[in-house]
């Protein structure tokens, strides 16, 4: 009874945020275009569809992906866990946490390897680079650009440090990198950071970041649990700038090396 | 799926690192359940109802030239694809308890949603400015640099000056609407628009949508926080 009434509340609410986007699709069909809706059969069918699966989502958010984002950082970071059962624990040691750096970063890793986005953005790099974009190069690199940046948000919300320095940071090394990666990454670089942060990923890395901050001695959520999505999606334009360097470095290395063959050959 | 690398890791650290069981794991079950089934409706009613009719209206508006209601449709699609996402409903809610939690604002029930409606639409109405200015970037050929750069300085700027309890939630923002909804729709409608337009490459202007959507939500919230945490 009480999932059943949950679930009358969340679909309401749920009515009400995709309805704009159906009002909109119908004011612009009939007023502008002045055009029946095409197959509209499959469209209703459709946003029945959209409208049950975010109200599922939604109950399931709060079922599945807060806790266990929240139950995570708790259990990694209680004293208990970390300096033993009894221990006066007051100050909060940046080296102490080990384990949530790690944790971070193979969620970052292992959702990142795994995002759909990312596979489509790799295969259309792929084609367009006619091949010198490796397509599990670039979803590695990706990866390893989230893994980095979720593990030094952890480390930021555990040490307390101010979130701008390290965006701030962040973008002028974006920047610097730009102006010497090849041309053709920059665009596929920009993208990345915003393929990253899927639905499943924003809410458990959100909940790992504030369950930090209630835990860790000192920090307050408000101030220090935000930011990890931040990181999530700055790293990654990062590590593929830099792969874009590398690979280019790499293969004007190579044509210099094989012409000096080529020389001493002949 | 999206969970099971997130379920390999938890359970690889359950196991060996912390070496308990999960707290409250049926009801954390139960959930993963209603996440998958619900995630997989979702993206399936988004592939059959709402992007096939998304991506000829926006064809359709792209071919009909009138500026106007081209602007127009680019706001309402930024808007409204941003008020059915669901990573922003979950961020929004989790910042409003925080808030509560922290005094910031009033814990009843009502003051909390209108926080976290406030919020939504403070990014939704961003989003839509952005895909706005996209577009009327694509129609004139601004070059993408100095748009984001002096974007992302405007940020900076702004920064010291916006209340400490927002600045994690705005830069937060602009991840966080680059997301299910909102990217495929305006991808298209930039893609769509630089194919039309002579000189315009659709690789790089489809993407300069998404570029500026996640930059003008930072601004957005941290003027949001300024009105109301001051």
């Amino acid at each position: 009874m009480h999932v059943f009434g949950d679930f009358l509340a969340v679909l309401l609410t749920t009515l009400g945020d995709v309805a704009p986007i159906v009002f909109m699709v119908v004011f612009f069909q009939s007023v502008v275009l002045k055009r029946p809706i095409p197959r509209l059969k499959s469209v209703l069918i459709g946003v029945v569809n959209v409208i049950l699966g975010l109200t599922l989502f939604l109950i399931g958010l709060e079922k599945a992906l807060f806790p266990v984002g929240e139950a995570m950082a708790r259990q990694l970071s209680n004293p208990d866990f970390i300096v033993g059962i009894g221990v006066e624990y007051l100050t909060a040691d940046w080296k102490e946490y080990g384990w949530i750096y790690f944790f971070a970063a193979a969620i970052g890793f292992a959702t990142t390897i795994a995002e759909p986005s990312l596979m489509a953005v790799a295969y259309k790099a792929n084609e367009v680079s006619a091949g010198t974009i490796d397509k599990w190069g670039l979803r590695i690199v990706v990866a390893i650009g989230v893994a980095i940046g979720i593990a030094l948000g952890c480390f930021r919300i555990v040490s307390g440090t101010p979130l701008y320095l390290y965006i701030l940071g962040g973008y002028l090394v974006v920047v610097i990198q730009t102006f010497y990666a090849p041309k053709k990454i920059i665009a596929l670089a920009y993208d990345s950071g915003g393929v990253t942060t899927s639905t499943v990923t924003v809410p458990i890395v959100a909940a790992l970041g504030l369950g930090l901050a209630k835990t860790v001695p000192g920090r307050d959520p408000a101030l220090d649990g935000f930011g990890l999505i931040a990181f999530a999606s700055l790293f990654p334009i990062i590590s593929v700038l830099a792969y874009g360097q590398f690979t280019d470095w790499y293969a004007k290395n190579r044509n210099r090396s094989t012409e000096e063959e080529k020389e001493n050959g002949l | 799926m999206d969970l099971l690398p997130i379920v390999v890791v938890i359970v690889f650290f359950q196991v060996f690192v912390i070496k308990q069981p999960l707290p409250a794991l049926a009801d954390i079950l139960f959930g993963c359940v209603l996440v998958v089934v619900g995630l997989s409706l979702f993206v399936q009613g988004l592939e059959t109802g709402l992007f096939p009719i998304g991506e000829t209206l926006a064809d359709a508006l792209a071919r009909k030239g009138s500026v106007f209601w081209l602007l127009l449709f680019s706001f309402g699609l930024g808007f409204t694809t941003t008020i059915a996402e669901p990573s922003l409903i979950a961020v929004a809610d989790k910042s409003a308890d925080i808030a509560a939690a922290s005094n910031l604002i009033d814990p009843a029930p009502e003051s909390l949603s209108s926080y976290s409606s406030g919020l939504r639409l403070t990014v939704a109405v961003s989003v839509g400015m952005a895909v706005v200015i996209g577009v009327f970037r694509i129609l004139k050929g601004i070059p993408i640099h100095y748009l984001i750069i002096g974007g992302y300085c405007c940020v900076m700027a702004m920064t010291p000056f916006a209340p400490k309890e927002i600045i994690g939630i705005a830069y937060d923002a602009g991840g966080v609407t680059t997301s299910t909804v909102t990217v495929p729709l305006v991808t298209a409608l930039g893609v769509g628009l630089a194919t039309i337009i002579r000189g315009r490459n659709p690789l790089v202007d489809g993407f300069g949508l998404i570029a500026f959507a996640s930059l003008l939500p930072m601004m957005f919230v941290m003027g949001y926080g300024m009105i109301i945490f001051n």
